[in-house]
């Protein structure tokens, strides 16, 4: 997030879009509601009725993977009616001429088609946000998990730069991280292009300082994604170490996975329970749980916090970093040599100059948000307010493109897949919680009542819901909240493996799996088979 | 409402001055006389009051006196004045206090509750204590019957304890916003309740839990932590950060010895200010469920997974790992990073590709 938590009750005009915060981040959506008992207005974009549509002043239900285009016109709108903040566009940014130029054909009316929204709902959109005082865009993974994420996300970004909502308290573009350490796995350098603190691994200086710290000559060249590395196994990549992921459940296109593990030499699997993967490793090692172990963690609004441990581990199990460091060992690696989590976390802190002000000790309270570069700097809880990191803010000229898979007659049907509240991904943490498999305990299909009379199903039957790879058998729930032609479902449930559905397309720059749209088609099962 | 401003966004405040308890004390222009109090460190009696809530001034313990006012004054909902003369604690106010302690407890069936039940479960009994109030002085009538028979897993509504001070309403309306509890009848005749007079599960409520935690007599309790009423020992609490999304809610994780019993929100959590949801409220058992996984397994001959030392596993893993670099090159290894472990497994995980195998072949499961 651009902008901290806190900031959730300041802006007069929210711009929700591609975030189900009322069960995804529940918390955080409490400030959406305060902001708007004290007068705020939202706008809500999503293809489905979520929650936060019922506090919304503006619902626009966009068509699953249009968002490129509704973004377009309210950006067209914006410029057409004057809203653009010039000041801020000469001050601050560069290259808006060539994106206004570029605004020029995206009108409301070319938008609506592909939106499947009223022209005049994105002319009102495009006004709010453009007036407002305080404009403050949120979102999740409805904007990621395309085949555009990255032009989704840029798109909101041009927004934000042309009306000089960025870098002001109650403003901001402020994505809401899905995982409690999703942005510290990320921090710490666990991905392919940057060392930890976003230190990217092609800067000669980067290099420099790494070969210094570890005494090794790092890699020159980028690591490849996790999307790509599934595609290697059994070819180029022969051995794996995952850490506390049930790949896969949660990864698009299960049968893939399942054969790309199947498929390696060696898989090492570290986790506390016994997952769908762990089942397909060599060796699993048991770590410590949330609530035995001590360490820190980032979360959305990137405040660095403690975790500590409040029980003795179960059985033999072991913190993850020792049981990492202990094979590192036995390879025969140096400086593996940490007593503590501690120790590896005062490691990070001296190579990352996010993290440079920062120790175990200094971080007891969690008042920091990283940046934090010198002991004595307070930390940045909202970034963008005094300059961008590059210097200016760059406007994106980029265009709509369909998802990678549409509705056709064979695959009629649009399908978006997402998180419910009570529970949490994979469900093996929520699932062996007493009382939330109360409130769910199976997935359903939600599908559009008029839709359950026109393809002639029934409320609470079982259906096939069949992809391009593969097929489910799932029960349909009739409800309002999918929009005609487009149905829903969690990925939570192992016995009902939507993933096996998904994965049509990667974002090019990112390989983010396109999880929010596939194309299905639903059949009946014969009632012999739903009552067997 | 106290609302959430970061140092740097809070304008300077204009100051004024007043007397309390005889010594001269600076104020915020717009501060309470309660808020005043609490700073100065005097014991002001409060049971209505959540620091987080739209002062209400219902229960009139907050009283104290203010010099030219007949009357004593709630302290939560009167602002503080320049050159306010004010007394906290005048023997004839604690008198005032006792008695109103004693009114209240005639109303209630019990007053002493499991501290299992949640957070602010002790404050009507810890008063009543404090101030040596009786229980029998005054023989009124009950108000609030207990909906028992309400089959959620998670909150006990034990209404006969309920004293009408309205924080679970104004708590699930001001802070969750959802508005599920409401409230019928008025007088003896209150009784706390959800639309149609229905269970939990059928109305607006989402069992964030945040009506258990405010409540000052344990009427709303936390039935997951009741259930380790009966273990040995003290409650203890450990401040951590909820293992769920990135919101970052900072929970106070109960234990009586080596159990985890429940969870609870932390007031001055910088993120959550003591809000949870249903799953960092309810989710957290799985900690020691019999099926976590307690010792090392490695692949047998047999294609079985089968119990192992750390030695013979560890072992296994370094060889196997070694081996892929000899046979088939350095780039031949991966790893994937949890998004849901530590930093220091992240940073160990990361670390062990680039020094162990000079590659930058690591990630996390943020694509997915």
């Amino acid at each position: 997030m651009s902008n901290p938590l806190v900031d959730m009750q300041k802006p007069d005009v929210i711009f929700c879009i591609g975030t189900n915060m009322t069960e995804c981040h529940p918390v955080a959506a409490t400030g959406l509601k305060k902001a708007i008992a004290h007068g705020a207005k939202m706008i809500v974009a999503d293809p489905r009725r979520i929650g936060l549509v019922k506090m919304a002043e503006l619902y626009l239900p966009i068509r699953v993977g249009s968002d490129v285009a509704l973004l377009l016109a309210m950006a067209h709108v914006i410029d057409r009616d004057g809203l653009v903040d010039e000041t801020f566009v000469h001050e601050r940014t560069r290259d808006f001429e060539a994106f206004r130029a570029h605004l020029r054909d995206f009108t409301p009316a070319w938008a609506a088609k592909i939106c499947e929204v009223p022209a005049a709902d994105i002319e009102r959109a495009a006004r709010l946000y453009g007036q407002a005082e305080r404009g403050a865009i949120y979102y999740t993974l409805g904007i990621t998990e395309h085949i555009c994420g990255v032009d989704n996300v840029q798109s909101l970004c041009n927004l934000a730069l042309m009306t000089g909502n960025i870098g002001r308290e109650g403003t901001g573009i402020n994505p809401m991280r899905g995982q409690n350490n999703i942005q510290g796995a990320g921090d710490c350098g666990a991905i392919p292009n940057n060392f930890p603190g976003f230190q990217s691994v092609l800067v000669e200086e980067h290099q420099r300082k790494f070969k210094e710290a570890w005494g090794v000559e790092v890699d020159r060249e980028l690591g490849m994604t996790k999307i790509a590395a599934l595609d290697h196994c059994g070819k180029s990549i022969r051995a794996m170490l995952i850490d506390g992921e049930n790949t896969v459940v949660s990864d698009p296109d299960r049968d893939h996975c399942d054969h790309a593990l199947r498929a390696l030499d060696h898989l090492v699997v570290i986790d506390i329970f016994r997952t769908e993967t762990a089942e397909l490793a060599d060796v699993v090692l048991p770590a410590t749980s949330w609530g035995e172990t001590d360490g820190v963690c980032t979360n959305t609004e990137r405040r660095v916090q403690r975790l500590r441990a409040a029980v003795p581990p179960m059985g033999e199990s072991k913190p993850d970093w020792w049981i990492i460091a202990e094979i590192a060992k036995r390879m025969g690696l140096a400086g593996f040599e940490w007593q503590s989590a501690k120790d590896v976390f005062n490691e990070l802190c001296s190579i990352s100059p996010i993290y440079a002000g920062l120790d175990w000790d200094r971080i007891d309270k969690g008042e920091y948000h990283w940046p934090v570069p010198t002991p004595d700097h307070p930390g940045t809880p909202r970034l963008h307010e005094d300059g961008f990191v590059n210097g200016r803010g760059v406007f994106k000229v980029l265009s709509y493109r369909d998802p990678a898979e549409t509705i056709d007659e064979e695959y009629p049907v649009w399908l978006t897949t997402g998180r419910r509240l009570s529970i949490y991904h994979t469900n093996t943490q929520t699932g062996r919680a007493a009382g939330l498999p109360w409130l769910q305990s199976e997935e359903e299909l939600e599908v559009h009542p008029d839709d359950v009379v026109a393809w002639g199903l029934e409320d609470g039957a079982f259906v096939h819901l069949t992809s391009r790879r593969g097929s489910v058998r799932i029960k349909v729930k009739a409800t309002e909240r999918s929009p005609r032609g487009t149905v829903f479902c969690s990925f939570s449930f192992n016995a009902t493996p939507v993933n096996v559905l998904t994965g049509s397309g990667y974002d090019p720059l990112t390989e983010t799996a396109e999880l929010k749209v596939c194309a299905v088609r639903i059949e009946g099962v014969a009632r012999v088979e739903a009552g067997s | 409402m106290t609302t959430l401003d970061s140092p740097k966004t809070t304008a300077a405040a204009a100051t004024a001055t007043l007397t309390l308890d005889g010594a001269t004390v600076e104020f915020t222009l717009g501060e309470t006389l309660y808020e005043v109090c609490q700073r100065e460190q005097r014991h002001v009696p409060t049971l209505c009051y959540d620091e987080r809530l739209d002062a209400f001034g219902a229960c009139r313990l907050c009283v104290v006196e203010v010099e030219g006012v007949r009357n004593p004054v709630a302290s939560c909902t009167t602002k503080a004045a320049a050159g306010m003369v004010v007394r906290s604690n005048p023997a004839r106010i604690d008198k005032f206090r006792r008695t109103l302690l004693e009114m209240v407890a005639s109303e209630n069936r019990e007053t002493e509750v499991d501290a299992e039940r949640g957070h602010a479960s002790q404050e009507l009994s810890g008063l009543i204590e404090r101030y040596d109030a009786r229980r029998d002085r005054f023989r009124g009538k009950q108000s609030g019957k207990s909906k028992l028979d309400d089959s959620n897993p998670f909150i006990l509504r034990d209404y006969d304890l309920c004293i009408s001070c309205y924080r679970c309403v104004r708590v699930c309306a001001e802070q969750e916003g959802d508005y599920a509890i409401s409230i019928k009848g008025r007088g003896f005749h209150t009784q706390i309740t959800v639309e149609f007079d229905g269970d939990l599960r059928e109305s607006a409520c989402t069992f964030c839990g945040q009506c258990v935690q405010t409540c000052p007599t344990g009427a709303l309790a936390d039935k997951k932590a009741l259930e380790a009423k009966e273990l040995p020992g003290e409650i203890e609490l450990t401040r951590t950060v909820c293992p769920y999304c990135g919101v970052g809610c900072s929970i106070d994780l109960m234990t009586k010895g080596d159990k985890v019993i429940g969870s609870r929100p932390a007031m001055d959590g910088p993120a959550n200010r003591g809000a949870l949801c249903v799953k960092g409220q309810f989710g957290f058992d799985f900690i020691q469920h019999p099926e976590r996984l307690q010792h090392p397994l490695v692949r047998g001959d047999d294609g079985e997974l089968r119990r192992a030392t750390w030695d013979e596993a560890l072992d296994r893993a370094a060889k196997g790992f070694v081996e892929a670099k000899k046979n088939h090159g350095r780039k031949s290894v991966y790893a994937i990073a949890s998004g849901r472990a530590p930093h220091e497994a992240a940073y160990a995980t990361q670390k062990f590709v680039r020094v162990g195998f000079l590659s930058n072949h690591v990630d996390n499961c943020s694509r997915s």
